[in-house]
């Protein structure tokens, strides 16, 4: 049975790359009493085309669906080990958690039952590491971490890591994926808006590299913020990219939206990404572009 | 008399309150609006020129909001499009090539969601500004008047000294936005509007702001005069001195204001 059926797309893209049908055939839908009892984890039905994939293929697939082309989202700690070559990962701020800044009600409960759960002190890992032997600060968002809402623990490590990029005269690889602001930090959320960019714009200011890889999703205050700052920016096939969410922007405008609206190949044809990357081509590309921009080479030889 | 967070909302958003334009017209001279971002189009919603600030050419940047329905709709209620924040960028990079300081008004619910915002890169025209701002190298001064709408607002934020009028809210969302997101319920506005910390009072404990301009009793629209008389005096003061500093010096400063939140 074919379970992919590929509609037309409004916004054209390279062929060689998968993307997020517009309509998908799903499978019959089983009655309660006969669904067969599959115990939890070995299968993960896939939340685009609802196949069923056996979760060891799915790890090994690089978390995405072999019928339809969806990229499951992945833990920050997965995403470091698919980039970074093995063993050079060196993790900074690792424990660094908030301050609850406005004392929200219920926050910091809610706080404590998302660390245990994820493993995370908040939604981001940053450190340094190596891909292909070229060194590289490395930051990588957790969408699972309060939806990858960023508030001062998110702005204060990216920070630092943008200095100590500087300091060490480092080019700097971003993963990101968030629903936007950390609601519970109010009005601190906001301002690490302007925070981060004023470290990335040092960063740019002393002639050093930065990347950004969009993953989905990328909204609201992160994508008006360092996401879009990169000097290149990549994307991940069919990843959700935009400042408001497609919810907020069908309410202002009470009309339905384009196909493939928002998404990144949308995003491709209105020059907003330099580059769209399948997954499992990800550390390749990185790699060749950290190497191209590689000057210590021409600076031994006295090319420049 | 102690107001309300929510009285405070509502007050920023009366239609009665002075506006960027009332500010322009009675603290600058010889102003000329400039328009466009040089790449597509004019955004009413921003208004933006040159002028003269007590015998200094300056450039001045403001949010801007109907005072009629028919001006907000073709103002889109302050709401900027990507070419709004363009051209504001645009004339602050010609400010910055001219030294002259920079005085943004923000008033703004938030930068428009819509379909030709998001196709014209809402949040790269955002970005882009925080990131030049923070490098520009000549004094910024920035007043919230009514709303400050978020990245929106933010956009015209990243100064060296920002003010807040008594009643104004600055805010990562609206109140109703943010009872629908977290309390499931956009009727609980009020209470989001007191947890959120919003006022102009909160930001300057919270050391966010640099001050606060008082309005006269019951809100700025029963005294626009005195209000622009109030602004007038502080940004006169921080003008002075941000002009004797050495511009790295003011960089740094600028930097560090951001970098300590």
């Amino acid at each position: 049975m074919n379970l992919n059926p590929f509609r037309a797309k409004k916004y054209a893209i390279s062929k060689i790359y998968r993307t997020r049908p517009q309509e998908i055939e799903r499978p019959r839908d089983i009655p309660e009493g006969e669904r067969p009892n599959v115990p939890q984890g070995i299968m993960t039905k896939c939340p685009q085309c609802g196949y069923m994939i056996y979760t060891k293929n799915l790890t090994k697939n690089n978390k995405q669906c072999q019928e339809c082309g969806y990229y499951f989202k992945i833990s920050a700690y997965d995403r470091v080990t698919m980039i970074i070559d093995d063993g050079t990962f060196e993790e900074y701020d690792k424990d660094l958690i908030t301050e609850d800044p406005l004392g929200f009600p219920e926050y910091d409960s809610k706080l404590k039952r998302t660390q245990i759960k994820t493993g995370l002190a908040d939604g981001i890992v940053t450190g340094k590491g190596k891909i292909h032997g070229i060194e590289v600060m490395l930051g990588v968002m957790e969408p699972a971490f309060f939806m990858g809402s960023m508030g001062t623990v998110i702005g204060e490590k990216l920070t630092r890591l943008f200095e100590q990029a500087i300091a060490e005269r480092l080019p700097l690889i971003v993963f990101t994926a968030s629903g936007g602001a950390r609601m519970q930090e109010g009005i601190f959320s906001l301002m690490q808006m302007a925070k981060v960019s004023a470290a990335v714009a040092k960063h740019s200011e002393a002639g050093l590299l930065y990347i950004t890889v969009l993953t989905d999703p990328t909204t609201g205050g992160v994508t008006a913020s360092f996401a879009m700052l990169g000097d290149i920016i990549l994307a991940e096939p069919g990843a959700l990219i935009g400042f408001a969410g497609p919810r907020v922007i069908q309410q202002t405008i009470g009309q339905k939206l384009p196909e493939g609206f928002q998404r990144s190949e949308f995003l491709l044809e209105h020059g907003f990404v330099d580059r769209i990357v399948p997954r499992e081509q990800l550390k390749q590309t990185l790699g060749t572009i950290l190497k191209l921009h590689d000057n210590l080479g021409t600076e031994a030889k006295g090319l420049n | 008399m102690e107001i309300t967070a929510w009285e405070k909302v509502k007050l920023a958003r009366m239609s009665v309150r002075p506006t960027g334009l009332d500010y322009i017209n009675q603290i600058l001279d010889n102003f000329i609006e400039f328009h466009g971002d040089r790449y597509y189009g004019d955004d009413h919603a921003i208004v933006g020129g040159i002028a003269s600030f007590g015998g200094v050419p300056v450039t001045v940047i403001a949010q801007q909001k109907g005072r009629n329905t028919k001006e907000n709709i073709v103002r889109n209620f302050s709401m900027p499009h990507p070419e709004g924040y363009r051209k504001a960028l645009r004339l602050m990079k010609q400010a910055e090539k001219f030294h002259r300081p920079i005085i943004c008004f923000i008033d703004t619910p938030g930068a428009f969601c819509g379909i030709g915002a998001e196709e014209r890169g809402q949040g790269e025209a955002i970005a882009s500004n925080l990131a030049e701002m923070i490098l520009l190298r000549t004094p910024i001064l920035t007043v919230v008047i009514s709303e400050g709408g978020s990245g929106g607002a933010l956009a015209l934020g990243v100064a060296d000294r920002v003010y807040m009028l008594e009643h104004a809210i600055y805010a990562i969302l609206s109140p109703e936005g943010f009872a629908s997101i977290l309390y499931k319920d956009a009727s609980k506005a009020e209470q989001a509007a007191e947890d959120m910390k919003l006022t102009a009072q909160d930001l300057l404990n919270f050391g966010i702001i640099d001050g606060i301009v008082a309005e006269p009793q019951g809100g700025a629209h029963n005294d626009p005069q005195q209000v622009a008389e109030n602004i007038k005096i502080i940004l006169e003061n921080d003008l002075k001195e941000l002009l004797e500093l050495p511009v790295d010096q003011l960089l740094r400063q600028r930097y560090q204001k951001f970098r300590k939140i």
